[in-house]
């Protein structure tokens, strides 16, 4: 178990990095998605609709193995011969498109929360479409979005181990070869589950004081 | 995209989605018979009570399911005592470990989501039914519950939705579900595109079923009751869970 400890802090490492990423990129993916869906054009809207619909109705192991196979088998008809698609990229991008999508969802959501007449005084003060969006309905969006934000987050942490699956050296992985190689699979797990008990208490706490330092004084949400 | 592996591969996997089938009903049913009790401890007055419930949702909800279905499938093995036990049997095959580890996740967010719908229960339904005389269990089970049930019902779709997917890890522990039957067709004939998209229609058609089905029994159970104390139920849970 001592030589193991390096290597969790690794595989919490990695795992932490690739929730960051896949979460930052995976929110733009959604704020875009809440947009197309609230756009008034058809075709956007529709793309929107088929984007969530199909990603919220498929496990999220699948979306990793067709990106992880896929990509691989798309490189390698690209490229001539056999090239594997590393499984951090194919992780970052799977688990972005299955963040996008259901973070389009709470946007959406909370977006039509506002009410109509913030937008109406907005463009009757003048300010243009884009500083209606990021100066009067984002700031306000935020604060509903933030309860239902959290719970995501905490599920693309715990979604992260699945791409341990395609090899991707995370603490569930670590887990895995040190269960294995130490005949030790109950420490091993329990071990694991600390650490990702530990990284979701940390983002609940972490959110509950963000969404404490937001909120409005004095207004019940 | 070859079309002709693309519609063997539907053939085959839908014969699959029996074992998902069946590793899902069984995990949900059981979550669902552990998690009523549960949900009513977990919204009681007694602070110990609650807390022991919150401590076990808590940790089932925050680490991955695929740790715990491997710490069940491979972990138990590790502790002597079960090992002899006359459990070892079911406990060393995958299956039965896939079906323990899901029900008790399942639980553990059933739990959560109902406990949520009781405690949004208007009060004075609860009070006027103990003012007719009616026992604790009589209240729980002809008052509070019914109620809190259609509550919660769109949040339970969500979960039973959850669960159809996670069954999907079920893959990890040999078995031969949906995306099991998947990645040995993939590796046997390496059409990555055609055989997971196959996949994903058979579960975006199970998700439409689910879906459907829940909207029926929404509308069913909606039929059944006062209007009045529908749109209070509802009006009181969104005030907790946003």
């Amino acid at each position: 178990m001592n030589g193991f400890a390096i290597q969790f802090l690794h595989g919490l490492c990695m795992t932490v990095l690739v929730a960051a990423i896949s979460g930052v990129l995976g929110t733009a993916v959604g704020l875009a998605g809440a947009a197309s869906k609230l756009s008034a054009y058809r075709i956007p809207m529709w793309l929107a609709e088929v984007y969530t619909t199909v990603i919220r109705g498929v496990p999220e192991l699948l979306v990793i193995l067709l990106i992880y196979f896929g990509g691989t088998a798309a490189i390698t008809f690209a490229i001539g011969r056999y090239v594997e698609i590393s499984a951090l990229s194919a992780g970052v991008i799977a688990l972005t498109v299955i963040f996008g999508a259901y973070s389009t969802e709470i946007f959406r959501g909370a977006i039509l929360s506002i009410p109509r007449g913030q937008w109406e005084a907005a463009s009757s003060i003048g300010l243009k479409s884009w500083q209606i969006w990021l100066l009067v309905i984002l700031p306000q969006m935020v604060r509903v979005a933030l309860p239902a934000f959290c719970n995501l987050w905490i599920s693309l942490l715990k979604d992260t181990a699945l791409i341990s699956v395609v090899g991707l050296t995370d603490i569930m992985r670590v887990a895995f070869v040190g269960a294995g190689s130490m005949r030790a699979p109950l420490t091993f797990y329990l071990a694991a589950s600390a650490l990702y008990l530990l990284l979701t208490s940390v983002s609940l706490l972490a959110f509950r004081r963000l969404e404490q330092y937001i909120a409005v004084p004095g207004q019940l949400r | 995209m070859q079309i002709d592996i693309f519609l063997q591969s539907i053939v085959t996997l839908a014969n699959a989605a029996f074992l998902t089938i069946a590793l899902t009903v069984p995990s949900l049913v059981i979550g669902f018979v552990i998690s009523v009790p549960l949900a009513f401890m977990r919204a009681s007055d007694s602070r110990y009570l609650s807390s022991a419930i919150l401590a076990y949702t808590y940790v089932v909800r925050g680490t991955p399911l695929l740790v715990q279905l491997f710490l069940i499938y491979y972990g138990l093995g590790q502790i002597d005592v079960i090992r002899h036990s006359p459990l070892w049997v079911l406990l060393r095959d995958p299956f039965w470990c896939a079906l323990l580890a899901f029900s008790l996740n399942s639980a553990a967010y059933t739990t959560e989501l109902f406990r949520g719908a009781i405690q949004a229960v208007p009060r004075g339904l609860v009070e006027a039914a103990e003012a007719v005389g009616m026992s604790r269990l009589q209240q729980a089970r002809l008052i509070t519950f019914p109620i809190a049930f259609r509550a919660a019902l769109p949040s339970y779709t969500n979960e039973v939705i959850g669960l159809l997917k996670a069954s999907s890890l079920a893959s990890t522990v040999t078995l031969l579900e949906i995306t099991g039957v998947a990645r040995r067709l993939v590796s046997e004939t390496f059409a990555p595109y055609e055989i997971f998209l196959a996949a994903g229609v058979i579960y975006l058609a199970l998700t439409y079923l689910v879906t459907s089905v829940f909207r029926l029994l929404e509308r069913h159970l909606a039929g059944a009751e006062p209007k009045v104390a529908r749109e209070t139920a509802m009006l009181s849970l969104r005030r907790i869970s946003p």
